[in-house]
């Protein structure tokens, strides 16, 4: 039987864990214990439904509802003066729970602090685009929906960012293999020849380690130098490494002719 | 065996209006101004863009990707390959926040080394930028000087880590490697010269008529649109609004040390000139400081911490436990407690911030990468419409972008 593979995450793991092994937490502050934290909070609190809040590392993360995303933002704009957005993106946590966790990395230049808003959401649930309060939401956006395909609604321009526009899946998903699924072999192939040179070219390596023994054409030689192209064999080939007219000046030199020596003179 | 036909250029799915007599031209992703693989799709009216697409990720190696796949140290030398301008910048950015998720000290002779390689990264990075945005606007000479004092710049860090552009000089929990003998010495000698440079620099564009025209009330970014669209480093500060996260959100020891932060009201792309300058000075002003630091340090260069950072190499060969704490820590790597982090650096060219979301495994769950260069792209859509044609290369140049840093 072939071994079985989890699918849910084909991401590597750790090859070795203690059984005993329990990893420490980060301790989770109360947010009383910053001033500024606790006040933003309270009037977070008096306006929408605030699920979870603590301090982690000095900086404030507040769950909230996916619903109330725009008018949080908002909020944390006008009224906090939250007057950066500096990160947004997704964390995938399909395989655990069916969800994504979206984050939105905030910052305060007149408070001099940083605050992440955060909500869970289900795989094909849509969420609301904040590029109307933040325009660096625009391209961030983009690339969370590159990356994780998470839909997003309201957005000017919903295109892929940084893969081609007729990728296959989205790379940053657990379920995505590092190496490229079979759709990333065959794509520049299909792309610049044609699906019917399939065949004639075959799928693109995309494991830059991998060590083909009969590959005389690439760099993935073993053992032993050939001939560019040479039939390959188990025996050693003698290669002679100039060419064929040798260099003005250098004597063609062939290992033949190489004497060694058994002492420095 | 190629079809010609396929290798087209084409736009995809992109609707303009062609009613009219406007122009769509492709720069890049192949052109010696983009500064990397950048494709713009500009609708030009005459010589006036009307409108602006930048297109990216030519050079996206999926490094959250490879992050996610690999053990924290193993991780370090990739972030060279960001902003390969000032890789130090990036090693740092990221020991930095592996260090503040499992709550290192790293010791004092440590943070010296790196703060100066820091500045050091700063000066290349500057020098770079002064260097090949002079050449784009048309000033060949700048360009010749400024790369010869990067290259004494460079000869600091071959002679402190053996490399000159990827450094990883700086490790989890520490620096590897005391400075050499009379580094020192050099250091204080590139301080010396530099000045006399900056001041060449400036002597040669300051008053140019033709860097003043082609610079002065182009790229104009209200501070407005500096919030909104994410803006930091030189470009925040060039549209007025003063903060440096070196000097707000002090790290490592940089509360020790006096500097001024340059901010200009110009809005305009002179001003991010004169501010790049400024920043230069400063960072010479720094790195003078820290020489004296530096001497009246103890000579620890990494953290203790058995379970996370390796004990010095004397200890592994010595004594026995050390050697097992190694061996497990590099065939299977640190475990960091469960938790987040998002920590930001004043990297050359900004707010350089790295999330990690760890779940007690060797390799983080989830590390997002925050490339300021990736948001100062995205500015280009806003920025570029209303601009000729010749003024584009001026805005990118002197936007400061890296595409190892916006493509991953």
């Amino acid at each position: 039987m072939r071994k079985y593979i989890d699918k849910k995450n084909t991401q590597k793991k750790a090859y070795y864990n203690d059984r005993f092994y329990k990893a420490p937490q980060i301790p989770k502050e109360e947010v009383d214990s910053d001033e500024v934290f606790a006040k933003d909070v309270e009037s977070l609190r008096s306006k929408f439904n605030i699920k979870e809040t603590y301090i982690q590392r000095g900086q404030l993360v507040v769950y909230i509802e996916p619903k109330d995303i725009v008018k949080v933002i908002t909020f944390l704009r006008d009224e906090l003066a939250y007057n950066f957005l500096s990160e947004l993106s997704a964390i995938d946590w399909l395989a655990k729970s069916g969800e994504f966790e979206i984050f939105y990395q905030m910052l305060s230049t007149s408070k001099r602090k940083r605050m992440r808003v955060k909500y869970f959401i289900k795989e094909k649930q849509e969420i609301q685009s904040v590029m109307g309060i933040y325009k660096s939401a625009d391209w961030a956006e983009r690339e969370m929906y590159d990356m994780f395909g998470v839909k997003i609604t309201g957005h000017h321009y919903m295109k892929r960012i940084l893969m081609p526009d007729d990728w296959h899946d989205h790379p940053l998903r657990k379920t995505y293999p590092l190496h490229g699924d079979e759709e990333a072999q065959w794509y520049e192939i299909d792309k610049i020849f044609g699906k019917e040179y399939r065949d004639i070219i075959g799928p693109e390596e995309r494991d830059s380690a991998k060590i083909v023994e009969k590959d005389t054409h690439n760099f993935a030689r073993i053992k032993h130098e050939v001939p560019f192209g040479a039939e390959y064999s188990e025996e050693p080939v003698d290669t002679d490494y100039q060419e064929e007219d040798g260099i003005l000046i250098v004597r063609k030199l062939s290992k033949k002719d190489v004497k060694i020596l058994k002492e420095r003179p | 065996m190629q079809k010609v036909n396929r290798l087209k250029p084409f736009f995809e799915n992109l609707v303009f209006e062609r009613e009219d007599n406007n122009m769509i031209i492709n720069f890049g992703p192949q052109h010696p101004s983009s500064h990397g693989q950048l494709r713009l799709i500009l609708e030009l009216d005459g010589e006036l863009v009307t409108r602006a697409i930048p297109d990216v990720g030519y050079l996206h190696r999926g490094m959250e990707k490879m992050a996610e796949n690999m053990i924290y140290n193993e991780f370090l030398p990739t972030t060279d390959r960001m902003d390969y301008i000032a890789s130090t910048s990036n090693n740092y950015g990221f020991a930095l926040a592996v260090e503040k998720l499992i709550g290192l000290e790293v010791p004092r002779r440590a943070q010296i080394i790196r703060m100066m390689l820091l500045e050091l990264s700063r000066l290349t990075s500057h020098l770079f930028w002064i260097a090949t945005h002079a050449l784009d606007v048309g000033a060949m000479t700048v360009f010749l000087y400024a790369f010869r004092e990067r290259e004494y710049a460079m000869d600091l860090f071959e002679e402190y880590c053996g490399a000159r552009l990827t450094h990883s000089a700086v490790r989890i929990g520490g620096v590897p490697l005391d400075l050499p003998q009379k580094w020192l010495i050099h250091l204080m000698k590139f301080i010396n010269d530099m000045p006399e440079a900056i001041e060449t620099y400036e002597g040669l564009l300051d008053q140019n008529r033709i860097w003043k025209m082609r610079l002065e009330e182009v790229g104009v970014i209200t501070p407005e649109m500096a919030q909104s669209w994410g803006c930091s480093g030189p470009m925040l500060r060039g549209s007025g609004i003063a903060w440096d996260i070196r000097k707000e959100e002090p790290y490592e020891l940089y509360d020790e040390v006096e500097f001024d932060v340059p901010v200009s009201d110009r809005c305009d792309s002179y001003g991010r000139y004169k501010i790049h300058m400024q920043e230069m000075r400063e960072s010479l002003k720094i790195l003078k400081q820290l020489i004296p630091m530096y001497k009246e340090t103890s000579p620890e260069l990494m953290a203790h911490a058995p379970k996370y950072i390796s004990a010095p190499k004397e200890q592994i060969m010595t004594q026995n436990y050390s050697l097992m704490q190694h061996f497990v820590l590099v065939t299977q790597g640190m475990r960091p407690p469960v938790g987040e982090v998002y920590v930001a650096t004043e990297s050359p060219k900004g707010e350089l911030g790295f999330y990690i979301n760890s779940q007690g495994d060797p390799y983080p769950y989830r590390l997002k990468l925050r490339a300021p260069s990736f948001w100062h792209t995205s500015i280009l859509q806003e920025l570029l419409p209303g601009q000729y044609l010749a003024d584009v290369v001026t805005i990118i140049g002197n936007a400061n972008i890296v595409f190892g840093e916006i493509d991953r």
